[in-house]
């Protein structure tokens, strides 16, 4: 896969528009879901996702290739994230909760005509809870537990998109997973 | 081994830190410890809780083509600027001749009034060089924006860039006046050819 995605920047790099689509379609997912954990708010992950990929097309020339394309875009996009929260560091806390029960958000990512399961509706509240818990994390500890388990990123890729030295990056998801078990427990 | 300690090696251990030795450590601890015991369960059920929750979510429909239609429209220049990085040869060989062209089409255009080289005897009248009659110019003759009318001799080569041989009416052309030059004769009156001639005297030099 790697190769596949090397090849099309290759010709992002040359002026090709549609490779671009290629990328684009293949990371979506991993993009929006790294935001929408990041920042809580599904229309606000939709703006951020998209600003990175649109950044990650306008500084393609900055991309070493002999890096992992993965890594850097997900800098791209934690950097906006945190960026965003920076912004609306006063009011954030505040609104967290409300922020985070947006559960019906991900209904709405669901194809409307499809009916939902009983189980599924139930695991959605769970997962809606999850959600919220992991917004109340602060954004530090926020980030390296929601790329820890996304797409097998090892610690050290962790610490280069976060920008951060791996001692750092362990010792916030053991502090990150301590304050989580004390909410989850009761799950 | 201590609570904490334990509790420090139980990071290790969900990190897939730990060795074989350590994670055998932390199963006795945990065996003769119920508070440990609770706490490595509590964190246990957490992390299956979060890798439950990192299933992949969706982006929105359509976000690929909402991505690709705010795509910065790339200006003309930014293409350009592409293509010129991808083509450093032949960028750098466009400039240079594009240096070049201009700067002999400046030559061209500023070189408006009469030169001649340097010899003895030469009369210059306007637009006009005159070979005097009788007199025997030394040397290569070069006439630039000017015309020469030959009544004497030329000993060596002619050249006349922009200009004409002015023919003697009298005489049987301009055959009669080249008869009087000893060297070769040649008349330049296109810019294509000067630039070479100029070309040429840079490389002979």
């Amino acid at each position: 896969m790697e190769n596949i995605i090397k090849y099309h920047i290759k010709n992002v790099k040359k002026g090709d528009h549609a490779a671009f689509e290629e990328i684009v379609s293949f990371y979506q997912n991993k993009v929006y879901h790294i935001v929408y954990r990041m920042v809580g708010d599904s229309h606000e992950a939709q703006d951020i996702a998209q600003e990175a990929f649109i950044r990650a097309y306008t500084n393609i020339h900055s991309f070493d290739e002999n890096r992992k394309f993965s890594t850097w875009l997900y800098r791209i996009a934690t950097n906006l994230s945190i960026d965003r929260l920076r912004k609306k560091k006063p009011d954030f806390h505040l609104d967290a909760e409300v922020k985070g029960t947006e559960g019906l958000d991900m209904y709405s990512q669901l194809a409307a005509d499809q009916a939902l399961p009983e189980e599924e509706v139930e695991s959605m509240e769970l997962q809606s809870y999850i959600h919220k818990e992991i917004l109340s994390l602060p954004p530090k500890y926020r980030g390296v537990i929601v790329l820890r388990f996304l797409d097998d990123l090892s610690l050290a890729e962790i610490g280069e998109i976060l920008d951060l030295p791996l001692g750092t990056v362990k010792t916030r998801i053991h502090r990150g997973r301590e304050l989580l078990r004390k909410k989850l427990r009761h799950v | 081994m201590n609570c904490e300690e334990s509790l420090a090696l139980m990071h290790l251990y969900l990190d897939g830190d730990a060795s074989e030795e350590e994670a055998q450590q932390l199963r006795e601890h945990l065996k003769t410890c119920p508070d440990c015991n609770q706490h490595y369960r509590e964190l246990k059920q957490t992390e299956s809780l979060l890798s439950g929750a990192a299933y992949e979510l969706s982006a929105p429909a359509g976000f690929t083509a909402s991505v690709m239609a705010n795509l910065p429209k790339e200006k003309k220049r930014v293409g350009y600027m592409r293509w010129f990085r991808a083509h450093p040869i032949i960028t750098a060989a466009a400039v240079f001749f594009l240096f070049m062209f201009t700067s002999v089409l400046s030559a061209w255009n500023s070189d408006s009034s009469v030169s001649v080289s340097k010899q003895e005897g030469l009369i210059v009248e306007n637009d006009l060089v005159i070979v005097p009659e009788g007199v025997t110019v030394k040397g290569d003759l070069v006439v630039e924006n000017g015309d020469l009318d030959i009544r004497g001799q030329v000993d060596g080569d002619v050249t006349i860039i922009n200009g004409d041989l002015v023919e003697d009416p009298g005489a049987k052309v301009n055959m009669a006046s080249v008869d009087n030059i000893s060297g070769e004769y040649q008349e330049i009156d296109r810019i294509f050819g000067w630039a070479w001639y100029h070309l040429k005297e840079l490389v002979t030099f």
